[in-house]
């Protein structure tokens, strides 16, 4: 690619308000994008990667931020054109479509509106030659029978499609750059592999550019021709995608490439294996330690499920009766011993939450039986249930909801505790330092308020909390899902260690395949609140039976550049719902045992 | 755990104190609030001191002093029977005042926890309040109030207890829904997977978390209440004449507006200031009750 570059930006640089003065959060960023370039700027959040590029699209108030460099695309410095240009520019020269497909888009507006709009704002067309090229565009981002969703409203439409959508309403005004911020960060995996080959798909037809903004090394490895790594606001590397991925120079590079999971490193083994740990200063893998704690005896499973099924009615009309019920789980049957982790996989709305819920009856579970630690749960009386949690203990997905901002970090540890009349107050604070300290943080946390701790530290917190009851089993509700990869790693060794020392049984929820191969002994793959597939996790991943399975593992990207995968089948299914009308009978399912306790659904 | 080092920054570490002194500390750093409480604070005391001010007596009337402009000898001037309009004014700072706060804090006290009970529980319960809720703010306010005095009986606690309670539909209101809000953090679902009490749960995780806008909300009640004192004072159920209350006052002012209009300005801007520094402090009160905010 020796032509001119497209968009050539030279020592950008952003600052921000901070106490009377400047913080400077970007600096001397620098980059070329020829045409038809995908570059990836990768890094972690904090990294300064989106801020970067919503600088390029002038986006940043002004007055509540100080950019300085260039930005030359055509001729003109982007940062210093008058305001009425720039506008031009958005739209009509750079697109950016964003993390969040849910609240992209307004509301209120069919699609085909939303689009056409652009295309007689920018193309100056008239209004049925901008519906007929809202059509051709919403067929080009493959979305099926296009002429009959034009007057579809953006909440008609799943996660997938709409960020489909927001791809058509960048596509319409023809850009020659394209900017993606984290645009499937958001989605499912599959959907996620399904959005990177349109993009790279429409890229081919299209010939633009595309600036990439992520976090996930995979989506880089999938995507990128070349790649910026970005770390505390300076680009610490740059090149080549596949010589990063090989041979990348500097120690922060390395880390991030060795702390992500990748599918396939565990074959051949069966207990979970701690992640690798990176030196930051040389970049210097250690290969994590496997678990080599037991699991309790097959016959007596510390919980156990039985034909649990939870189901929310769905009310309509005037008397508000009852229409429908959402079947969230179905019949779904597992067992999980002392000392073992439990792995629930599946995309998003498929039961994996409800699941998970039910067994500790944060929600009401509707039939089935759950025998935990020895109590009958959905039989008990409220006291006796308050007795039940402590047995189990649950930890949430966003560390950021899941502290109450108005205790103490040592109070929040130290409640269950003191509700449970465990032991005295100096007991508690004892207690509270100890799991303050096995979590990997201080005693001096405990008078602080939970913002004022990172991600990964208030993860911990709420680790350091679950633990303060002595739980046997323990819930992760996508624990570590919501956090930075190398925190992520950290995280996830954190739990085993944990498991080791105190015998814990997890249930792992996760939509993350390649760390549920690290983390579990066995795995239960959920589809549309039914278990399609459960068994030995070497079995599940090395030998997967169900259709449903091969395509979650298929749509794990891999990290390797020179291994990018052959183009997916575009499949534009839609995630069917769990809704059924009343009166609706499941269907009668069949498992057969393909190896010992590797049990599949078959139809 | 290397990488921590060079991926985490913890935010600076802030001062450590008690919840208490930190939400003081807070508050004083707060140039408005300050302002407001000062202002709150003067009044206060200028109600408790009434009786020992040296003040002529707010209820002397004098025929050779009727409607005189502002004075050496009448400060604020006289009103139009002679009465002295500082003194009054002075005086009526106690009916205003406690008017304002007495029924502020009925309405808080009785509508904050049915919101809470209510938003929280849901179900039947809450159907039952929401519909009651809303049957009592399809009513006017002040009409409200004005019945419900007259059902109790022309006095100035009655006034109160008739404005608090005409009021109070508000809070329940604004309680449940920021009850809604609230109830789904994953932090209280987390309270129940630790197996605490209801109780609790509503003490410790949903009524610190919706406090900061009922805060703001009552300081602006206290503001309408001061007013629709005024109003019933007007029509005769509230402070009784010849008492002074700054409503009763301005209500009498305004027949003399073209003729003697300080009648109507000092009572005017008392309630003006008060209502503008219960304001800054409740908005003020409102951050420093945040742990989030620094």
């Amino acid at each position: 690619m020796t032509s001119e570059p497209i968009l050539s930006v030279r020592d950008l640089g952003v600052a921000f308000p901070d106490r009377g003065g400047w913080k400077s959060v970007v600096r001397n960023v620098s980059f070329d994008i020829a045409p038809c370039e995908t570059v990836a700027i990768v890094g972690e959040s904090g990294s300064g990667k989106s801020v970067t590029s919503l600088a390029l699209m002038r986006l940043l108030q002004e007055g509540a931020s100080r950019t300085e460099g260039t930005a030359i695309m055509g001729g003109r410095d982007l940062l210093t054109i008058p305001e009425r240009e720039m506008r031009d520019v958005r739209g009509n020269e750079i697109a950016m479509i964003f993390q969040e497909p849910m609240t992209s888009l307004n509301p209120v507006f069919t699609i085909g509106r939303q689009i056409s709009e652009v295309l007689i704002r920018h193309r100056g067309m008239d209004k049925a030659a901008a519906r007929a090229e809202t059509v051709r565009t919403l067929e080009k981002v493959r979305i099926p029978n296009a002429a009959a969703r034009f007057h579809a409203y953006p909440h008609e439409f799943s996660g997938g499609m709409r960020q489909r959508v927001m791809i058509a309403m960048a596509l319409a005004s023809r850009p020659k750059l394209l900017i993606a911020d984290e645009p499937t960060t958001a989605l499912d995996v599959t959907i996620q592999g399904e959005i990177l080959d349109l993009i790279k798909t429409l890229q081919d037809e299209e010939g633009m550019s595309v600036l990439f903004i992520t976090h996930d090394m995979g989506v880089v490895a999938e995507i990128a021709d070349r790649t910026l790594v970005m770390f505390r606001g300076e680009v610490v590397e740059e090149g080549p995608t596949g010589t990063i991925f090989q041979s990348g120079k500097q120690p922060y590079t390395r880390a991030l490439l060795a702390s992500v999971p990748r599918l396939g490193s565990m074959n051949g083994e069966a207990a979970p294996r701690r992640f690798s740990v990176v030196d930051a200063a040389s970049g210097i893998a250690a290969e994590g330690r496997p678990l080599s704690s037991a699991i309790g005896p097959a016959g007596s499973p510390i919980l156990s499920v039985r034909n649990l099924t939870t189901r929310f009615p769905i009310r309509s009309g005037f008397f508000s009766r009852q229409t429908g019920a959402i079947h969230a789980v179905e019949n779904v049957s597992f067992d999980l011993r002392a000392g073992e982790t439990l792995a629930i996989v599946g995309e998003s709305g498929c039961g994996k939450s409800t699941t998970g819920r039910s067994v500790i009856r944060l929600v009401e579970p509707t039939a089935g039986t759950i025998q935990l630690d020895g109590y009958d749960v959905r039989a008990l009386p409220p006291a006796d249930l308050r007795r039940m949690r402590l047995s189990a203990q649950m930890i949430f997905q966003d560390p950021y909801a899941s502290l109450n901002p108005r205790m103490s970090v040592g109070e929040t540890v130290a409640e269950p505790f003191l509700a449970h009349q465990l032991g005295t107050k100096a007991a508690a604070r004892a207690m509270t330092a100890d799991l303050l300290a096995r979590v990997g943080l201080g005693a001096e946390a405990m008078d602080r308020y939970p913002h004022e701790f990172s991600g990964g530290q208030r993860q911990r917190i709420a680790i350091a909390r679950a633990l303060s009851l002595k739980p046997k089993v323990i819930v992760a509700d996508e624990a570590v899902s919501a956090l930075d990869v190398s925190i992520k790693v950290q995280v996830c060794n954190l739990l085993l260690d944990l498991q080791e020392e105190m015998g814990l049984a997890y249930l792992f929820i996760s939509h993350d395949m390649a760390v549920v191969e690290r983390m579990s002994h066995r795995v239960a793959v959920m589809y549309l609140g039914e278990i399609v597939e459960i068994g030995p996790r070497e079995a599940i991943f090395e030998n997967p039976q169900h259709a449903y399975t091969r395509k979650l593992m298929a749509a794990v990207p891999i990290l390797d550049p020179t291994r990018r995968q052959m183009k997916r089948l575009t499949n534009t299914d839609e995630l069917k719902s769990p809704y059924r009308p009343i009166g609706y009978q499941a269907p009668k399912r069949n498992y057969i045992e393909v190896s010992p306790g590797h049990l599949v659904q078959c139809d | 755990m290397t990488i921590t080092a060079t991926t985490e920054v913890p935010p600076a570490a802030l001062l450590r104190d008690t919840p208490f002194r930190r939400s003081w500390r807070k508050l004083a750093a707060n140039r408005a609030a300050l302002v407001g409480l000062v202002i709150v604070a003067f009044f206060a005391l200028v109600a408790l001191l009434a009786p020992i001010l040296p003040l002529p007596d707010p209820m002397a009337t004098s025929w050779s002093a009727i409607r005189k402009a502002p004075s050496a000898a009448h400060w604020l001037g006289t009103d139009e029977i002679g009465r002295d309009i500082l003194s009054r004014l002075v005086w009526g700072t106690r009916a205003s005042l406690s008017a304002g706060i007495v029924s502020v804090l009925i309405a808080v006290v009785i509508g904050v926890p049915i919101g809470l009970v209510s938003g929280y529980f849901g179900g039947w319960l809450d159907q039952i309040v929401s519909r009651m809720t809303e049957a009592f703010l399809a009513m006017p306010f002040l009409i409200l109030a004005i019945a419900l005095a007259a059902f109790l009986g022309p006095s100035l606690g009655n006034a109160m207890i008739a404005i608090g309670l005409s009021a109070m539909p508000v809070f329940v209101r604004l309680t449940r829904g920021q009850v809604l809000a609230v109830k789904t953090e994953d932090y209280v679902e987390g309270a129940r997977s630790v197996g605490l009490r209801h109780p609790r749960i509503l003490w410790r995780y949903i009524f610190p978390n919706v406090l900061p806008p009922i805060v703001v909300q009552a300081t602006l009640t206290i503001a309408t209440a001061i007013i629709a004192e005024a109003s019933l004072s007007f029509l005769g159920l509230g402070q009784q004449p010849p008492s002074p209350s700054w409503g009763s006052m301005l209500n009498t002012a305004k027949n003399f507006l073209g003729q003697a209009p300080w009648m109507a300005l000092s009572p005017g801007a008392a309630i003006f200031t008060v209502v503008i520094a219960f304001n800054l402090l409740g908005d003020g009160l409102a951050d420093a009750l945040d742990p989030r905010e620094t």
